[in-house]
């Protein structure tokens, strides 16, 4: 059995954040976590599964560009990297941090902070040629509206 | 008519690179005017290099379930047909169910018949939903298909994916399945051995006795089943390797071009084999009015036809306002050189 980078565990139990992005609220006080917690600052363990990717809108608020990568990322070069607002559709909003997709070289996200992103289903990462393909939610540039 | 099943709910993806026919003749040192004039194919689409046949999957259907308007607790069924998988032993449908957020006892599979395993799935569902098995259902065609770099099929083999999602709920269709009419026999025209990275054809034998022969018999076979002629048909799409012979097909059949040319997305984003004429059927689900009717053909190698009677319901204009149209996408490009090609493709032999 040839050795495994990504254990099958490890990734399956957070499927549910990587590719629904599901966070949670806290049904005490409101707050919303993403990543999810279990309890809230607010002392109450009384919480629920919500998905970001029911947000109607996202911001990019700043972004950075990786070229020095982790030698599992080599072939992904450059990574992209924002904090990204996620407006819900009940009003609230939670910035998290994201990766970025479909560009080419960090000039293409020059004067990006404060547009509009849309969320995609993409591979995060390729275990060698017979390790898990393990995939995600990253953000791209939205260019046209519905 | 009859209303037993029907598509409530349409999504396509098409990635944002493209490279023109026109690169790809400059690298292999053929005339892009003949290889323009031969396939009629100006660009194709190209999937990023962290893109693949799920990746598309899961964003079509995610598209279709919002224009479906169908909670996802009510979706008992996810197929997808797809000859690329990047697996050749884990499905894509598990994935598309965890993706969506589906539940646990949703029946999920994929399926293989060359470029016609999607459209044999609407089938399936169809039978599901007649028999009140299924309340809705996904079926997704995707694909990031090989071609042999040089190849004739280097400069029309793109990446795409399409979704509807079926239902038997008068209120939630949009476009009822009429009827549909298959055909099949063992003809070798396109094939993939197994472990093979790239697909081989007959060259001229993948034309007459292959995808003509097919389309045609399921296109006349279809309109008898019925009783109806082309002229009562207000668009028709067909399997699209090519631009040419949709077009051909179309004019053997007695339908002509201004029915033909609303469904042609080959030549602006190559062929999407599973995705190829649904995603035609969608474009022109994009623009029909209510009422309309809809011929769609599809083609897979080794080698079967399938034939639908699509007619829309009231319910279409305000599903076309609920996603973004095809057209959209395929207007949202960026168009790439063949180093990136190779890059993205991931043709490049590299250790890891």
């Amino acid at each position: 059995m040839p050795e495994l980078g990504v254990l099958p565990p490890r990734y399956w139990r957070n499927v549910r954040y990587y590719y629904r992005l599901e966070g949670t609220r806290c049904k005490t006080c409101g707050r919303i976590y993403y990543p999810p917690r279990i309890r809230c600052v607010c002392g109450s363990s009384d919480m629920e599964n919500i998905s970001l990717l029911l947000s109607p809108k996202f911001v990019l608020e700043c972004h950075t560009t990786l070229h020095s990568v982790p030698v599992e990322f080599e072939k992904f070069k450059p990574l992209g990297f924002g904090l990204v607002r996620a407006y819900l559709p009940d009003g609230q909003s939670i910035r998290i941090i994201a990766p970025l997709t479909d560009f080419l070289s960090r000039d293409e996200y020059e004067d990006a902070s404060g547009r509009e992103l849309e969320p995609t289903f993409r591979v995060v990462m390729r275990d060698r040629t017979y390790g898990l393909v393990c995939y995600g939610t990253k953000f791209r540039i939205r260019h046209s509206r519905v | 008519m009859n209303m037993l099943a029907g598509i409530a709910g349409w999504g396509t993806y098409i990635p944002r690179f493209r490279i023109s026919t026109r690169e790809i003749a400059r690298v292999w040192g053929d005339d892009p005017l003949r290889i323009r004039d031969l396939y009629l194919i100006e660009e194709k689409s190209v999937e990023f290099y962290d893109e693949d046949a799920v990746t598309m999957a899961v964003n079509a259907a995610r598209t279709a379930l919002r224009r479906a308007e169908i909670d996802p607790e009510h979706i008992d069924a996810v197929f997808v047909g797809t000859e690329s998988k990047p697996y050749a032993v884990k499905p894509i449908a598990s994935i598309i169910t965890a993706a969506l957020g589906l539940r646990l006892d949703v029946q999920s599979f994929d399926a293989e018949f060359a470029c016609k395993a999607a459209s044999d799935l609407i089938i399936c569902m169809y039978g599901l939903l007649a028999a009140r098995r299924v309340r809705a259902g996904i079926v997704v065609g995707s694909d990031a298909s090989q071609g042999e770099p040089g190849e004739h099929l280097d400069y029309s083999a793109s990446a795409g994916a399409v979704a509807f999602v079926l239902s038997s709920d008068k209120d939630k269709i949009c476009a009822v399945i009429e009827d549909f009419y298959s055909c099949s026999s063992d003809t070798p025209d396109f094939w993939r051995r197994d472990g093979c990275p790239y697909p081989v054809h007959g060259e001229g034998f993948t034309g007459e006795p292959a995808y003509f022969r097919h389309i045609v018999e399921a296109a006349r076979g279809l309109m008898q089943k019925l009783g109806l002629k082309p002229q009562d048909f207000d668009y028709a799409v067909f399997h699209q390797p090519n631009t040419r012979f949709p077009l051909r097909v179309a004019s053997v059949l007695g339908f002509p071009v201004d029915k033909v040319r609303p469904g042609i997305v080959v030549n602006a984003v190559g062929n999407t084999y599973n995705a190829s004429a649904l995603l035609g059927l969608a474009k022109v689900l994009d623009v029909a009015k209510p009422g309309s009717r809809i011929l769609v053909v599809t083609y897979g190698s080794g080698a079967g036809s399938n034939a639908f009677s699509i007619v829309t319901t009231d319910n279409i204009t305000r599903k076309q306002s609920l996603a973004e149209s095809l057209e959209q996408q395929i207007n949202d490009k960026v168009l790439i050189d063949y180093s990136l090609y190779l890059r993205f493709r991931r043709l490049i032999r590299v250790l890891q």
